[in-house]
């Protein structure tokens, strides 16, 4: 049997898409990974949405996951994706049976910016991102002396929940670099101020929150150090004794799957990374396959939401379900709230874009094969041009992560040794299976 | 090093390396890892280098174990489940041993 709509991913995106997909008398599978709907954002939330120390943004998740329980859909958690073939709409599953579907909306999400720095494979050191999905699903916090490291909308979140849930962190570092306060300001007086101000309004509340944190800002030279484990993080100028150091320098979209298929893609150069090429239905350059939510730019969750209205509303046009003029129509109402919700975007771009630091030597740039920076710039140096021939000198990206971990760091580091630019260097090609199978899965093909 | 906020409740029993840990449900093999206060949750093929789960959504592959007897496992995305079994992976495996 062939169903109209397959959905990879139960985020906010995917959610919304399976919702207005099955209220248009659609047949849709959703797929997640994960055990629950929510994606990571709403990552636990139909177990703590009601959590005080989460707050009330993340509690709006909860209307989002009850709603997609009770929508007419084939749901299959805990289930992955690791091969998609687009032509004829099949999808290779591990822990569902195969499926195929007329269209493929790929609702994948973000990982966080990958944060190359001395020591950030020490165990004790994880991302912000991470804790905070131990906060979520099973009200996990950091025992001993935190430290919170990087920049971006999470850190402050993150600090605050924390300090809710009786765990406050003992210090933290802002990598922003000086100046770039003023220079943000100007893109928010550019446009976006009114629009954006329910967003700017949550995030000066909880800087208010977390004032009384110990804090130092413009952090540079940022290393964790220890024997077996982080015992202490260190900076220009400073250091710290710590236990727990929580890295985050912002989130870039999960470009895994869109690379794999050849999906058309393009350089961000305001958020510095990957997006495959959509229109504003999210319609990608493959005929049946569609992106929504923050894996075809970051946009954040209510951006998202909005997306997942749109792809299924283009999906039920293109099966003929919809007129054209029917499908915009009911887009209007989506477009205008996406519209409110990235309001804000060229502000946070312009305040938290990466500081342009040079990666020393000897960090670990691909955690999985342990290659170093230094190793990249001397194969880059001595005629590597790109991450795919990187692979066969160096075997990084070649890992059980297939390089999503150190894409971008591999990129940015040929970029920087051969004198040209990341949009021009490019990413890694990933190959099917998209994660490591079992022969038994293979077998069953 | 983790440790639970005292208002949630532990039920879910499992063996981290043997010795037994209470998690709360919803938690994750990795999360379990992490309570249990384990020093690695995998040693490295190549350097045999300690690690700890990373990212805990399924993209960085550091949080690998072995689970209930299958290795390679992604701990982070397999929920802890009554009497699980939970071992470090230690480095390669190895093909032949001369």
């Amino acid at each position: 049997m062939t169903i109209d709509l397959a959905i990879i991913g139960a985020g906010p995106a995917g959610m919304a898409a399976a919702i207005e997909a099955a209220d248009l008398g659609l047949s849709v599978a959703v797929i997640d990974e994960n055990p629950a709907p929510g994606g990571q954002v709403f990552r636990g939330v139909e177990r703590a949405g009601g959590d005080p120390a989460l707050g009330a943004d993340y509690a709006e998740g909860l209307a989002l996951a009850r709603a997609f329980r009770a929508a007419p859909i084939a749901w299959h958690p805990a289930t992955t994706l690791w091969h998609l073939d687009p032509e004829e709409g099949y999808l290779s599953l591990d822990g569902a049976p195969d499926l195929s579907a007329r269209r493929v909306l790929l609702a994948t999400g973000a990982q966080e910016r990958p944060v190359p720095i001395l020591g950030w494979t020490l165990p004790g050191v994880m991302t912000a991102g991470a804790a905070q999905i131990l906060l979520k699903t099973a009200g996990v916090v950091p025992a001993g002396r935190t430290v919170l490291a990087g920049q971006g909308p999470l850190l402050p979140l993150l600090a605050a929940q924390y300090r809710r849930a009786g765990a406050p962190p003992a210090l933290i570092l802002e990598t922003t670099p000086r100046g770039r306060r003023r220079a943000a300001l100007a893109a928010l007086a550019a446009g976006g101020l009114w629009a954006g101000r329910h967003l700017l309004w949550k995030g000066l509340g909880l800087l208010a929150e977390t004032r009384a944190i110990p804090r130092r800002r413009g952090v540079t030279g940022l290393r964790a150090e220890g024997r077996n484990r982080v015992e202490r993080v260190v900076w220009e100028g400073g250091s710290a004794a710590c236990d727990t150091l929580l890295l985050h320098e912002g989130v870039i979209p999960a470009t895994h799957i869109p690379m794999a298929l050849g999906l058309e893609m393009s350089w961000d150069a305001a958020q510095r990374c990957w997006r495959p090429v959509t229109d504003a239905y999210g319609a990608s350059s493959h005929p049946n396959v569609a992106v929504a939510g923050d894996g075809a730019g970051i946009g954040g969750w209510e951006a998202a939401v909005a997306a997942g209205h749109l792809a299924a509303l283009d999906a039920a046009q293109r099966l003929g379900r919809l007129s054209a003029e029917e499908r915009d129509r009911r887009a209007r109402p989506w477009l205008a709230l996406r519209r409110r919700a990235l309001a804000l975007r060229p502000f946070l771009d312009a305040l938290y874009a990466p500081a342009p630091a040079s990666i020393p030597d000897a960090t670990i740039a691909c955690r999985c094969e342990e290659v170093t920076a230094g190793q990249v710039r001397a194969a880059a140096r001595l005629g590597a041009t790109g991450p795919n021939q990187m692979k066969a000198y160096l075997r990084c990206g070649m890992g059980p992560c297939q390089g999503r971990l150190c894409g971008p760091t591999v990129a940015a580091l040929i970029a920087e040794a051969r004198g040209t630019t990341e949009a021009a260097v490019g990413l890694y090609r990933p190959r099917a299976p998209y994660k490591p199978i079992t022969v038994g899965t293979l077998a069953r093909l | 090093m983790f440790a639970l906020r005292p208002e949630v409740p532990a039920t879910v029993e499992v063996f981290v390396d043997g010795a037994p840990v209470r998690v709360p449900e919803g938690a994750s093999a990795a999360a379990a890892v992490l309570l249990a206060g384990a020093a690695a949750i995998r040693e490295t093929p190549i350097s045999g280098a300690p690690r700890l789960p990373y990212c805990m959504m399924g993209a960085c592959f550091d949080c690998l174990a072995e689970i209930d007897g299958v290795a390679n496992r992604q701990a982070c995305l397999v929920p802890a489940a009554p009497g699980m079994r939970i071992a470090r992976q230690r480095g390669a495996r190895v093909a032949f041993e001369a």
